[in-house]
C-alpha cells in the first residue's frame, strides 16, 4: 500500500527519530510512505477564525497533492495532523471558506476536502490492523509498563478529529498491548503539557508537565510514549526521570528495525 | 458603545462562536490548563464579548496564555467554543499594524539546543501577523 506522507518541519530537524522510525516500521508493515513534493510547514497550530485563509493554504496544497494521486494523506506529528485535519474539515463544511481558498488556488484546480487524512496511529489501526502488527513483532516488549501520552492535539476537537473517544482513548494503549507491553492508564494522559507557552512562560509548562509525569509514574509507568515533538520537549524539560520516547521508536524496536543512527 | 458593538459583532463573526448560548457554568475555565496564568479566564472572555466589554481583553496578557488545546471546546456542555472567542479577540489585537506580540529578535534569548521548530512556528502563528 502506498500513501502520501506529510512529515512536517520538526521531523526534518529536532524530531528525526519520529520520522525515521515511522518510515522503517511502515516498510515492515507493507506500507510505503511517499513524501509529498515541496511540502510546506503547516504552521504548527490551527487558526480557528473563519476569515483566516492564507494560513491554511500549505495544508490544502498537501491535501490536494495526495488527492490528485488518489492516496490517503498520512501524518505522524500530532500538530501537523491536527492542522491538516481541521483544515480539511473546514473545506468540507464551510463553503464560503472553501470558495475563498479555491480562488487562491485557481491555478492548481479546485479542492473540496475529498482527501482522507490519517494520523499514523490511525493508519496502524485502520489500514494495517493491530492484529497484523502483533504477528510482526520480533522483540516483544513483555513486562514493560508503558504510558501513552496523548496530549491535546491528537484527540481534540473530537467533532473534527474523530480519532478516538477524547476522554477515554484506547488507540495508543492498543498499540502498546499489540507490542507485548503493559499499557498504563492514567488520568492526565489527555491534558495539555503546556504547548508553546514554554517559550514565554517555561515555569507554566513545567507545572503542567510535572503533573503529567508524576501521574504516570504513580500508576506504575516506566516509560512514556508520545506522537508530538513539543510534548516530548516539555515533558523532558520539566526534569522527567523516566524516558519519554516517540511511539514510532517503540514500534521500530518491537518490529526489529531500530538502529542507533543518531547518538 | 458604538465601537464596542462593532467590535463585538466583528469578533463573533470571525470566531463563528455563539456566545449567547453560554449558561455560565464555568466548565471551560475549570478545565483550562492555563487558568493560573490568566487575568481573564475563558468564561470571562465569553461573557465580556457578549456584553461588548472588549477593550480590557484586547489589552490583557491573557490573550497570549491560551494554549489552543481545545479542552474548553470539547468539554463545554453548550457548544460555545470559548477558545474560538479567545482566538478572535487575539487576532483583533495582533492584526493592528505593529502589534505583534513577539518578534524574531526575541527568539535567540529563549531557545535552547533542544527547542523544536514546532515550538517556534506555533508561537509565531499565534502571536504574530
Amino acid at each position: 500500500m502506498k500513501v502520501s506522507y506529510f512529515p512536517g518541519c520538526t521531523l526534518k530537524n529536532k524530531a528525526k527519530d519520529l520520522d525515521m522510525y515511522a518510515y522503517k516500521s511502515a516498510e515492515v508493515l507493507g506500507v510505503t510512505l511517499e513524501e509529498i513534493e515541496n511540502w510546506q510547514c503547516c504552521g504548527g497550530v490551527f487558526t480557528t477564525a473563519n476569515d483566516e485563509v492564507a494560513t491554511k493554504l500549505s495544508s490544502i496544497r498537501a491535501l490536494k497533492y495526495a488527492g490528485d494521486k488518489e492516496q490517503p494523506l498520512v501524518t505522524v506529528c500530532s500538530a501537523c495532523h491536527n492542522v491538516i485535519k481541521q483544515t480539511n474539515h473546514a473545506m468540507q463544511t464551510n463553503s464560503a471558506f472553501a470558495d475563498k481558498v479555491n480562488r487562491y488556488m485557481a491555478a492548481d484546480g479546485s479542492y473540496k476536502g475529498e482527501t482522507e487524512v490519517y494520523h499514523y496511529l490511525e493508519m496502524l489501526r485502520d489500514l494495517v490492523g493491530f492484529d497484523v502488527i502483533k504477528e510482526k513483532v520480533v522483540n516483544t516488549l513483555k513486562g514493560k509498563k508503558i504510558a501513552a501520552y496523548y496530549g491535546c492535539l491528537l484527540l481534540r476537537p473530537n467533532k473534527v478529529m474523530r480519532m478516538d473517544d477524547p476522554e477515554n482513548p484506547t488507540i495508543m494503549e492498543d498499540l502498546i498491548k499489540s507490542l507485548g507491553a503493559d499499557a498504563v492508564v492514567y488520568a492526565k494522559r489527555n491534558e495539555c503539557c503546556g504547548g508553546y507557552i514554554s517559550l514565554e512562560s517555561p515555569d507554566a509548562a513545567k507545572k503542567n508537565s510535572i503533573a503529567i509525569i508524576e501521574n504516570a509514574k504513580v500508576n506504575g509507568a516506566q516509560m512514556i510514549i508520545t506522537a508530538c515533538p513539543l510534548c516530548k520537549y516539555n515533558l523532558e524539560k520539566c526534569g522527567a526521570d523516566i524516558p519519554v520516547v516517540y511511539f514510532t521508536e517503540l514500534l521500530a524496536e518491537a518490529l526489529g528495525v531500530k538502529e542507533d543512527t543518531n547518538a | 458603545m458604538h465601537n464596542n458593538k462593532y467590535l463585538r459583532d466583528e469578533i463573533i463573526r470571525i470566531s463563528g462562536a455563539d456566545v449567547s448560548k453560554c449558561m455560565r457554568c464555568g466548565k471551560c475555565s475549570a478545565t483550562c490548563p492555563a487558568y493560573d496564568e490568566m487575568e481573564y479566564h475563558p468564561h470571562q472572555f465569553v461573557n465580556m464579548v457578549e456584553c461588548g466589554d472588549i477593550e480590557p481583553l484586547l489589552n490583557s496578557e491573557s490573550l497570549y496564555k491560551c494554549l489552543s488545546c481545545f479542552a474548553c471546546i470539547d468539554r463545554c456542555p453548550r457548544g460555545v467554543q470559548p477558545a474560538k472567542v479567545v482566538e478572535a479577540v487575539r487576532l483583533t489585537a495582533i492584526r493592528k499594524q505593529g502589534a505583534n506580540h513577539i518578534t524574531a529578535d526575541d527568539i535567540p534569548a529563549v531557545v535552547d539546543a533542544d527547542t523544536p521548530q514546532q515550538l517556534l512556528v506555533s508561537a509565531f502563528r499565534k502571536y504574530t501577523k
